[in-house]
């Protein structure tokens, strides 16, 4: 199974990314093979729909569970519709949020926020 | 220009402090009068006038829409859209309508012709009249996240050009639908209240008036004796003040009341009457400046 996680830097002592949209890397951990890939997040700087972006490479990337503190609902949308599970992250870095994954030690995320669509009209 | 054919946008940093208040008594207080209320997001103004003979018109956008059968998911359209509003998953291009700019490229691009533009509806539009007044008023639908198409149907159905005077009651703070709003006026009145968060809300405003470039002053809501900050940061910046509007029991109950001041009692109309006559004749004066 693959697991995605936003993260801030593309080496295993990384920290979990703040933003699932706008994260510049994700981190792909195969717990089968127990392979990690880190890929730029294109999304990161588009004027609009990050978050939409980047649930899309994840979908792309055929990963069935995404680590991530915050998600907003078009993005959850995205993930929704391929099936992906999304957890809640703690606050310690993104290989020990992965462990405490394959543990069974973390929840699934259930505060989706409304999206932040960047055409400042609100 | 002649003064009867101006238009005056009235905006404040956020709502309640006084914006409503202050159009709709200058359009009451005008001879024959616009009064457009651009405040899509909580129209009130139609609560004072009560129009009658309302006609509305339905406002909608153009949103692309996918025949499923036709799809060959090549996602040409998702790589092109720069907004994002397209995914392809699970064998399924995925729509967002909240996300989509409207730019109509994708329908352009897809090689099977399977997207094509729908209709969708986000808000409507209400004109009807009061007496000496044209009301307007923009209503944008719950959950729609850009009431901008619906302020350029109500600016463009009431190009100036007659013999009236014009208000836009704009939006409150300093987004993209404000400056939609503010866009082809020829005066902004910025209506701020005397308090330190009342400074900062009139800077919002008063630096967008500023980019736009557009002739401006401002009016002091609720005033008391003593010190007024939102005073002080005009004289600080220069910034032109027309009126002060004294806080009042009376006026502020009239108000609630969804009651038109300058119908209600004299002293208002003198009020409002006054501002009206500064404030057209700033509009001259910018005017003759700008064009001699
Ligand atoms: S461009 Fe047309 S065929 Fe290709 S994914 Fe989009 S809708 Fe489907
Ligand atoms: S119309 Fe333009 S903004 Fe909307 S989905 Fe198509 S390409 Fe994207």
């Amino acid at each position: 199974m693959k697991i995605a996680i936003p993260v801030d830097d593309p080496n295993l002592e990384t920290s979990v990314c703040q933003s699932f949209g706008r994260t510049p890397y994700f981190l792909i951990y195969d717990t089968e093979t127990k392979e990690r890939k880190f890929i730029d997040n294109s999304a990161a700087a588009s004027q609009g729909g990050a978050g939409i972006k980047a649930a899309q490479s994840i979908v792309d990337n055929k990963s069935e569970v995404v680590l991530t503190p915050l998600c907003g609902e078009n993005a959850a949308e995205v993930l929704n519709a391929a099936g992906i599970k999304i957890y809640k992250t703690r606050d310690a870095s993104a290989m020990d949020n992965i462990n405490a994954f394959i543990e069974g030690q973390l929840s699934l995320l259930e505060e989706i926020h409304p999206g932040f669509h960047g055409n400042g009209s609100k | 220009m002649e003064a009867n054919n101006m238009r005056i946008a009235v905006l404040s940093g956020k709502g309640g402090t006084g914006k409503t208040l202050v159009s709709v008594n200058l359009a009451a207080a005008a001879k024959e009068s616009i009064y457009i209320d651009c405040d899509v997001e909580e129209p009130n103004g139609h609560l004072f006038f009560k129009p009658e003979n309302v006609k509305e018109e339905e406002i909608t956008i153009k949103i692309p829409s996918v025949d499923e059968q036709l799809c060959m998911g090549c996602r040409i359209c998702a790589y092109f859209c720069r907004f994002n509003a397209l995914a392809y998953v699970n064998d399924k291009l995925k729509i967002f309508d909240d996300v989509c700019h409207c730019c109509g490229g994708c329908v352009l691009l897809c090689p099977v012709e399977a997207l094509s533009d729908k209709d969708k509806v986000i808000g409507k539009v209400q004109k009807g009249t009061k007496d000496n007044v044209t009301v307007n008023t923009g209503i944008l639908n719950f959950g729609v996240e850009s009431g901008v198409p619906i302020i350029k149907k109500l600016l463009n159905e009431n190009k100036p050009g007659g013999k009236k005077l014009t208000f836009i009651d704009c939006p409150p703070g300093s987004a993209c639908i404000v400056m939609e709003s503010i866009k082809e006026a020829d005066y902004c009145i910025l209506v701020a209240e005397p308090t330190l968060f009342g400074v900062h809300n009139l800077n919002m405003v008063y630096e967008l008036v500023k980019l736009f470039d557009r002739p401006h002053g401002v009016v002091l809501n609720k005033c008391l004796d003593g010190e007024n900050p939102a005073e002080k940061f005009c004289l600080e910046k220069n910034i032109k003040i027309l009126d002060r509007i004294p806080f009042d029991h009376e006026l502020g109950t009239l108000n609630s009341n969804a009651r038109i001041a300058v119908k209600e009692n004299e002293k208002y109309q003198t009020l409002f009457a006054s501002l009206l006559q500064k404030v057209t004749k700033e509009v001259q004066q910018h005017e003759t400046v700008t064009n001699p």
